[in-house]
Parts: structure tokens; sequence; C-alpha cells
């Protein structure tokens, strides 16, 4: 594919603007960051001033029941979030797979969620969970039924996050699945019907399986933001009451700037780094996997059609 | 198949739920910020209302061409930080777009060493949360680079942040171009930049325009860096919602307004150009 002729710096002068920029913000921040991650310094301080701790911020990390306590509700929240998207978005996708009229129009009113910003997500929930002047309460009480403290409570407010949550990006797993069905090979199906499979059977034995590769990518990446999600509950409880909402990139930001442990905070980053680095390996370790079976699957099925 | 089939009430009657369900707060966000605070304490009316604009005359009055006489002291905060909001992220999209097209390019077209490092680390770099590069930024952008509180640093923050997924989508439609298009070119004489610039970028247009709706959303809508970045003057449209919901007495009313002027650019985009959106979802996750 390569195009003759060409100067032997010529790739490298299409990469070099993009590669400069990445290095100076982004890789070498990241860099900083795992230095920073050993050393005990304060936002005052020059990072030159900081004092060399070895591996005291790890340490203190373990021991520390907050942050033990975040990383717990962040796995939570972020489990349980992508487990609902993915049966509700997949499940929609394949009750929704026909033709309809104005389907497009459909995923566009899906696909606003996603678009608005974080805080404005955050901000009108908090307007919606609002005891009084909210509307959910207000529908509640107009029914006859008891207020529920959606956010003012430490047994609800996590509850009450992932409902958002699931709101905004439900719809990101229902178009990507909408996408992948769409594109599954039509003699697999046809056969599948000519040979009286049910509808059930269809989706368990040839639609699932067939999509499955996709799934589990979308699956991994929407887990990977799971674990970046910040603004929304930030406007929403701010980490609280108590502890119960705050995920690890809160606490990270909250022990930047308002306990101004740069240290320890770099330390908490270089976890949460730590974590979506390997979720990232596995995705593309499974996609590729996952696509070399399904493959042999979709020739199988073909041959099986023929 | 191919007729529209007839389908069961039931399945409408989802359709119209989910509808509700997706647009319903975004609704009522908007229909909020019509509302006089009077009209939204009182339960009783709360479809029933007289829309008035008094709320976002409030929060642009300085960037009225009138007076508002409902308002007292006029608060600039709102319209200086717009007007930061579209300078950041206008500029943070077009330098991402411009040099993450050439990389993107550079890593479908040549081969040359260390092109797999380059590819795998973009990729890698996908996954990186901006609460992760707080710390960081802030102590370089700060103490190193001296960019604190002003745009350029916010700017240069974005577009490293873009750059990996800006890469990545361009490529899927860059190897779609035709090879012989470019080849055809460079036998009449053309440079690679002018191959790249006359026959590539206007092909890969709806690439381009996917790219550029979600560079500026992430710019648009971000917080957390700009919050950490910016100073009284430099604040984004995010940093002071955020700001003004951590008052004690929360003026529902004007945040509402404030939050919808917020929503209306990616609203417009995805009315505009959802086709795109979607291109650019599914290219950026399924190629994954």
């Amino acid at each position: 594919m390569s195009i003759a002729r060409t100067n032997r710096l010529t790739p490298y002068l299409f990469l070099a603007p993009a590669g400069i920029v990445l290095l100076v913000a982004l890789l070498y921040p990241i860099g900083y960051m795992i230095y920073a991650s050993f050393l005990d310094w304060n936002p005052s301080q020059r990072i030159g001033e900081a004092d060399w701790i070895g591996l005291r911020n790890y340490t203190n990390l373990v021991g520390d029941e907050a942050f033990r306590e975040s990383f717990l509700v962040t796995l939570k929240f972020a489990a349980v979030v992508v487990g609902l998207e993915m049966v509700l978005g997949v499940g929609l996708a394949l009750l929704l797979d026909r033709k309809i009229r104005g389907m497009s129009a459909l995923r566009t009113i899906f696909i606003l969620p996603m678009m608005i910003a974080p805080i404005v997500v955050g901000m009108m929930w908090r307007y919606m969970y609002h005891p009084t002047v909210g509307i959910l309460n207000r529908t509640l009480g107009d029914v006859g039924l008891e207020p529920v403290p959606w956010l003012s409570s430490s047994e609800w407010a996590l509850t009450s996050v992932i409902i958002a949550d699931v709101w905004q990006w439900t719809p990101f797993i229902f178009i990507l699945a909408l996408a992948a069905l769409q594109s599954l090979p039509r003699s697999a199906l046809e056969a599948a019907r000519i040979d009286g499979a049910t509808a059930w059977q269809q989706i368990w034995h040839i639609k699932l399986p067939l999509m499955m590769p996709v799934l589990i990518v979308t699956g991994l990446l929407r887990l990977i933001d799971a674990f970046k999600v910040l603004e929304v509950i930030l406007v929403m409880t701010n980490g609280g009451p108590g502890l119960s909402t705050e995920i690890l990139a809160l606490r990270i930001s909250r022990t930047a700037s308002e306990f101004r442990e740069l240290g320890e905070a770099a330390a908490m980053s270089n976890v949460l780094l730590i974590l979506l680095l390997v979720l990232t390996v596995l995705m593309f370790a499974y996609g590729k996997v996952a696509e070399a079976r399904a493959d042999r699957l979709r020739a199988s099925a073909a041959e099986g059609a023929v | 198949m191919e007729n529209a089939q007839r389908q069961n009430p039931a399945f409408y009657a989802l359709l119209a739920a989910l509808v509700v369900m997706s647009a319903g707060p975004i609704l009522l966000m908007i229909a909020t910020s019509l509302k006089l605070n009077v009209d939204i304490m009182d339960d009783a009316g709360s479809l029933l209302f007289t829309p008035t604009l008094r709320n976002y005359e409030t929060v642009l009055c300085n960037v009225l061409w009138y007076a508002p006489e409902h308002v007292g002291y006029c608060d600039k905060t709102f319209g200086r930080a717009l007007g930061n909001s579209l300078v950041i992220s206008l500029t943070a999209t077009a330098i991402t777009l411009v040099i993450g097209c050439m990389a993107a390019y550079a890593l479908v077209r040549f081969r040359f060493r260390g092109r797999g490092a380059v590819s795998l680390t973009t990729l890698m770099m996908r996954m990186v949360p901006p609460a992760v590069l707080l710390v960081p930024v802030f102590g370089i952008w700060t103490f190193q680079f001296g960019l604190d509180g002003t745009h350029a640093g916010i700017v240069l923050v974005y577009v490293a942040m873009n750059l990996p997924f800006v890469i990545w989508i361009l490529q899927s439609f860059i190897v779609q171009v035709p090879i012989q298009l470019e080849e055809s070119a460079r036998i009449d004489g053309a440079g690679p930049m002018q191959v790249f610039f006359l026959i590539v970028l206007p092909i890969i247009k709806p690439g381009l325009a996917a790219a550029a709706i979600f560079t500026f959303r992430i710019a648009w809508n971000e917080f957390l860096l700009a919050n950490a970045l910016s100073n009284r003057n430099t604040r984004t449209v995010p940093v002071t919602i955020v700001n003004s919901l951590t008052e004690y007495d929360i003026d529902w009313g004007v945040i509402m307004a404030t939050g919808t002027l917020l929503a209306i650019p990616p609203i417009i985009f995805t009315f505009v150009a959802s086709r795109q959106i979607i291109t650019g979802m599914t290219a950026g996750a399924v190629k994954g």
C-alpha cells in the first residue's frame, strides 16, 4: 500500500505535530505523575522541593479506609452500570431490529443524552431528584406514595447515580448492538428461519453468538468509560452522603484540591490508570480472539446455508 | 420483509415510552428554564405556565443589546465564560483535526520504523481519564510551562486528550480512500502534502465531520481540567455552572437557562449530523 518515491522523512513530518503534542501534554504528564506518586508534595511547592518518600503513598493507600471504600464504590458503580446497560441496550436492539419508519429520528433522540455535557446531565438529575421541587417526588406524592430520599440518604444515593448513568449511556450500547445486529450475515438468519428455528432460538443460537465479539468490546469500552465518570456524580452528590458515591476519580480530585496531597492523589491516579490499562489490553486481546472465532462461525453458517 | 411490517400496538407504546424517557429530562430542563421561580416552586401548575425569557436575560445580561429591567445587578460571569468556551473549544477542535489528520494519514499510508509502536501508543492513550491528568497537568502547567490561567493552556490539554481518538477514527476513513487516486496524483507530480490536502482531505469529509463533533463536544463539555487550569477571566461555562450549583440558594430557573445554553450546540449537532455521529461511534468502538 505504501506509495513509492517518498522521502524517508515524509512520514515523520506528518507525524511530528501530533507526536510533539502527545509527548508534551500526555506522555510527559503521565511520567510526571508516576514520579510524583513517590513524593510528599503539596500544591504550594515546586515539585523539586518535595520530599522523596518512596512507596509510602502507596502503602498509605492500602491502610486508608476511605480509599478502600471509594475503590469498592467505583467497582460497584462500574459493574452495575455496565451490566444494566448491556442487558437493556442489547435487549432493546433485539426488540427494535425491524423495519420501522422513523428509526433514524429515534436514534437521533437516543443520542441526545450522550451529547450534552455531563455537568448538565448531573444538574438535570439533581433537579429531578430534588426533595421538594423535583418531578420524581412530586409524582410519588401525587399518587399518594412516600417521598424517596434520592440523593440525601446513603442507601439511595448510589442507586440514584446509577439510574442517571443508565439513562445517559444505555443508548450507546443500543446503537452499537443494533449496528452489529444489522450487519449479521443474512444467509445464516435465513437458513435458521427455513429450518424452523423459533425467535428465541434464533436469538440464543445465532444472533447473540455472532454479535458476541462486538458486544464484548462494546462492554469493555463502556466499562473503561464507567471508571472515568466524574462530573455527573460531582454535580449530583459530590461523593456524599458520607462516602456512599465517592468514586475513585472524585477521590483523586478531592485529595488533590481539598486535602492538598498531590503525591497521594498521584498514587491513586496510578492505581486507576493500571486498572484501565488492564481493561484496555483485555479488550484488544479479546477483540482479536473473538473476531477470529466469529469469522469461523460465520463461514460455517454460510456453508450450512448453501 | 422489504415493506414495513405491521407491528402490534404494544410495540409502538414501547417506542413512545423510550422517546419520552430519553428526551423527557432534557425537555424538563428547557421547560424549567422558561419558568419564573414562583412557577418552579408552585407544584400545582407544573405543566401550565407562561413561558418567559427572563432567566435567559439574567444569564446573558452583559451580551444583550438592551438592559433587561428585571435584572438589578448584572453578573457578567456567564457572558465572559461563553466567550471563553467558544474560543477554547473552536481552537482545540481546529488544531486537533489538522494535526490528527496528518498523523492518521502517515500511520495508514506510510511504512516506516516505529509505526507499530506509535499506533499502539495512540490506542492506549485513549483510555487516560481526565482525573488522572489533573495532578500532573496542574503541576506542569503552573510551574514549568507558565500556562495556568491561559486559554492556550486549556487548549493544549484538550488537543492532547482528543488526539488519540481522532487519529484512531480518521485512520478507518483514510484506509477507504482509493489508493489509485493518490498514485495518479503523484504521477502527475503532486507532492505528499498536495496529495494529502487536495485529494485525501476532501474525500474523508464525513470522517472529519464526525471527528470534529466529538472533539468539539469534549472540549465544550469538559469541567475538571478547565476548573484546575482557569482563573476568574478564563473560566468556561461548565465551571461557572458547577460554581453556581455549590451556592447555598440555587436559582433553578437561571441555572437551567445556563444549562440549556450549554446544551444547545451539542443538540444542534446531533440533529444536523446524527448519521456522522453514529458512524463515528461505531467506527470508534467496533474496530477497537
